[in-house]
């Protein structure tokens, strides 16, 4: 049994103007993962894939389909029975500046998850300390703003925060996608360490294919809102059996200027086949 | 827009003085300003003359001597005199403070509780609690305040905490509308998902997320409300409306007045308290605002193009390059004080028809070096040494109406934000016939022919129906090519492109990539490429210049920096890019006891 099973995901946002249709953007995913295993998301902008991660979060209602969490359907949970789930599956968002709040020390940030899942004072500020640890970052980070930090270091706050009610799965929406090029490795090696060590899921979503091939076990891609290849990452980033995914893997640039000209050829004739 | 973009060093510099501040705590900084400090002062001494009343005056504030009418200053006993009908102006003055206290507590207290618990359920929830929240709030703005108030003069009883009860409800929409808007911009910022996602509860988030955050402007409304509920219970007064038995500026003031010809200063005395009372709240909001919301920056020269330091200009060896930087150095300086030197003796050349990119990290200074030879830097940078040579002329120095006939026609742009650079309320074709025009100075018509043709050129599929759309309707990458388009209109020497591709899907930028190298050989263009990724710099570059915190610490043709980098800094970069080859091969960490694998 899977940890997470999405079943033939629906979602419609209501259409612009009056009476106008609702715009469907989901047209029926299915897609699982496992206890401990990467799952990378790969897809453009408009495919649909940070709409995935918000039905699994619970910030927008699917119109079809069902979400199973641990054997439990959860996409028609109540916001009350919803709220119980906080616990095990968390988020990281993609932008540092602007998810974390400005007005809140880390260490409150931190902490506040705590105490709503009924963790004391004393007990939540020893935590804060073990998962500043645990995301490199230093003890006295604790009673310093957001603002005070790099983009780099913020990201480490947000999976800090992600992983202070030790959750089961944590949804990463585009998390290195605003880190500069050093930085964004070195995150990317964080997430790993952390899964090896907590065995903790992720459904990484990406828009690009690099940074899902080095994290994920497995790769779905999503082009405007079908799920049209996955598995296996070796297969899918390196023998891609639909034509998207291969367009995908040619038009993304490669740092060597002979490699990229061979590339950019195979490219062209793919795209005049 | 699917790639987010890094932090621009302005926004660095930005952050790092806000850090700094915000280290200070709010009070602290609030000490020190010196209207802050002024202001506050006089109201604490004026209110707390007020609480002493008991303890300063000798008589009642409606206690009526027959022998001391229009008694003059300075009658013992009677500090500032008597009034019309003997009573003691100096009690009466106290007194009166303490109604202002009591009217601007209930009135700006009555005003901030509607109108902020309305404004955060209308911010929060749904699109009917907000309508309908809305609806209310427009009602209650409908009513004519003063001439309400009068009318339920006999509801209240004359009784003014009443009047200013009714009062606060009428001023409530100001600050219903303050915090619903500041709500509807926070409640969708990710840290208001992100703790939603914790399990945090409505109340939980709107208390310590959303009020939190925008109390700022709270704070300083409610000043201003203080100060329009004092004048508007002292103008009730004045009118005669309500309780004569309550002794109030208002009141005071009508009674000076009648006796204005023959004794002056029994008006003179509560005017004046009055309006430094109400100015004192009106320059604490300022302040309070100068404060909490970051004050305004100060005002600029229009035209005067960038600034550059008195012993900046240094005349540099013109060469056979197309653009010639040279030690070029750009400071800022921050609120705190100090310039900072962001770039600091930068030094690239491009030859004609060369392709030179740029790399480096957030905070490099690349954009910051682009932005100079372009002439655009923001009114706070400072050039303060180095020269800028474009075909052997000077650019450093020039003023806007000097830089004028290159800009657009010699030297073009392509910017990172391709939607950011369209003018919402204008179709993409007047747009761009508006800068064809100006730069090339054609007719109207050929203009337009030009720039369809342009577009044509440029891979869009129907020139006429982009030419007539708004800039909402086309997508991101239609909206770089657009702006290529325009840049290339005038056949320029020089294309500056600011991480032309970064916001875009790889499929569109390789397209984009493909049209920028087309062009570029079609019209033998030289082009300075500022980006992050090696990838388009491999696709594109004939040079590269890496840059790392303002200085360039290697430079050379591409080829030779891709097989065999030189500097530490770049061995770093090329080695941070993530291997195509490698692919996790670790198999998932074990599930946990309770957990079932497949």
């Amino acid at each position: 049994m899977s940890l997470l099973e999405i079943t033939d995901l629906r979602v419609s946002f209501p259409g612009r103007g009056w009476r106008a249709k609702p715009v469907e953007v989901l047209h029926g995913v299915s897609l699982d993962v496992a206890h401990g295993e990467t799952v990378g998301l790969v897809g453009e902008s408009g495919s649909g894939k940070t709409t995935i991660g918000r039905a699994v979060l619970g910030l927008l209602k699917p119109s079809g389909g069902t979400i199973g969490f641990n054997g439990e359907t959860i996409s028609a949970l109540a916001p009350r029975q919803r709220r119980r789930l906080a616990k095990d599956i968390q988020v990281v968002f993609q932008d540092p500046y602007t998810s974390l709040n400005p007005s809140l020390t880390v260490g409150d940030i931190l902490a506040e998850p705590l105490v709503v899942q009924g963790a004391t004072g004393k007990d939540a500020r020893a935590r804060v300390r073990t998962l500043l640890d645990q995301v490199g970052l230093p003890a006295d980070a604790a009673e310093r703003l957001p603002r005070e930090f790099s983009g780099g270091q913020r990201q480490r706050v947000a999976i800090a925060r992600a992983l202070a009610p030790q959750p089961k799965l944590i949804v990463c929406d585009e998390p290195v996608s605003a880190l500069d090029l050093s930085t964004q490795e070195r995150v990317l090696d964080l997430f790993i360490d952390i899964q090896r060590s907590t065995g903790v899921a992720y459904l990484f979503i990406s828009h690009d294919l690099t940074v899902v091939r080095h994290i994920s076990h497995r790769v779905a891609v999503l082009y405007r809102g079908d799920l049209v290849e996955m598995g296996p990452a070796a297969q899918v980033t390196s023998e891609p059996a639909h034509e998207y995914t291969r367009k995908l893997l040619l038009a993304a640039p490669v740092a060597d200027p002979s490699l990229q000209r061979e590339r950019r050829e195979a490219r062209r004739n793919l795209a005049a086949a | 827009m699917e790639a987010m973009t890094t932090p621009s060093t302005e926004l660095i510099v930005a952050i790092e003085d806000a850090a700094a501040a915000s280290r200070t705590p709010i009070w602290k900084r609030l000490l020190r300003d010196p209207q802050f400090v002024v202001t506050a002062s006089i109201l604490v001494v004026i209110f707390l003359l007020g609480i002493l009343t008991p303890l300063l005056t000798q008589h009642g504030p409606n206690d009526a001597d027959l022998s001391m009418v229009n008694a003059p200053v300075g009658t013992p006993g009677y500090p500032l005199g008597a009034d019309e009908t003997g009573r003691d102006i100096w009690t009466r003055l106290l007194h009166s403070i303490n109604t202002a206290a009591i009217s601007a507590i209930i009135g700006a207290g009555v005003a901030l509780t509607v109108g902020v618990i309305a404004g955060l359920i209308g911010g929060y929830f749904g699109a009917v609690t907000r309508a309908s929240t809305e609806w209310l709030f427009s009602l209650i703005m409908t009513f004519p305040g003063i001439l309400l108030l009068i009318i339920l003069m006999p509801v209240t009883g004359g009784d003014y905490r009443f009047t200013m009860l009714i009062f606060g409800v009428l001023l409530s929409p100001g600050i219903y509308r303050i915090v619903r808007n500041l709500v509807v911009g926070v409640k969708n910022e990710l840290y208001v998902d992100a703790a939603r996602v914790s399990g945090l509860g409505n109340l939980r988030i709107l208390s310590r997320h959303v009020l939190f955050v925008v109390r700022g402007p709270i704070i300083i409304a409610a000043a201003f409300m203080a100060g329009s509920a004092i004048a508007v219970q002292s103008g009730l007064a004045f009118l005669g409306v309500g309780s004569l038995q309550i002794p109030s500026f208002g009141a005071m003031i009508a009674s000076g007045f009648r006796n204005l010809y023959i004794a002056p200063t029994q008006f003179l005395w509560p005017s004046l308290m009055l309006g430094v009372i109400t100015a004192s709240l009106v320059l604490l909001g300022n302040a309070l605002r100068d404060t909490l919301e970051g004050s305004k920056p100060t005002p600029v020269k229009v035209g005067a193009g960038q600034k550059v330091a008195a012993d900046g200009v240094a005349k540099a060896h013109a060469s056979g390059a197309l653009l010639e930087v040279t030690d070029l150095g750009i400071a800022y300086r921050g609120p705190s004080g100090q310039p900072r030197e962001v770039v600091r003796g930068v030094s690239l050349s491009i030859a004609r028809g060369q392709v030179v990119g740029v790399v480096g990290e957030s905070g490099s200074g690349k954009t910051q070096t682009a932005f100079a030879t372009l002439g655009v830097l923001p009114p706070e940078a400072v050039i303060t040494r180095g020269s800028i040579l474009f075909d052997g002329q000077e650019l450093v120095g020039l003023t806007d109406a000097q830089m004028r006939p290159l800009r657009g026609k010699a030297i073009a742009y392509i910017p990172q934000e391709p939607m950011s650079n369209l003018d919402p309320s204008y179709r993409v074709g007047s747009q761009l016939v508006e800068g064809v025009r100006s730069a090339l100075g054609l007719s109207k018509r050929e203009a337009k022919a030009r720039v369809i043709a342009l577009l044509e050129r440029c891979g869009i599929a129907d020139p006429q129906r982009t030419f007539d759309s708004y800039p909402h309707q086309i997508s991101g990458g239609m909206a770089q090519r657009v702006l290529i388009a325009g840049a290339v209109a005038s056949r320029p020497r020089l294309l500056i492109a600011d991480e032309p591709t970064t916001a875009l899907d790889v499929t569109v930028q390789a397209e984009i990539l493909d049209l920028l190298r087309d062009l570029q050989s079609e019209l033998d263009m030289a082009v300075l490429l500022v980006t992050h990724n090696f990838g388009v710099v491999a696709d594109l570059c004939d040079g590269i210049v890496v840059m790392q915190k303002g200085e360039v610490v290697e430079a050379g043709p591409a080829t030779e920096i891709f097989q065999n980098p030189q500097h530490d800094y770049t061995k770093m970069l090329l080695g941070a890019i993530l291997d195509e080859g490698s692919v996790r091969a670790d198999a998932p960490a074990a599930a946990p006891a309770e957990g079932i694998l497949r």
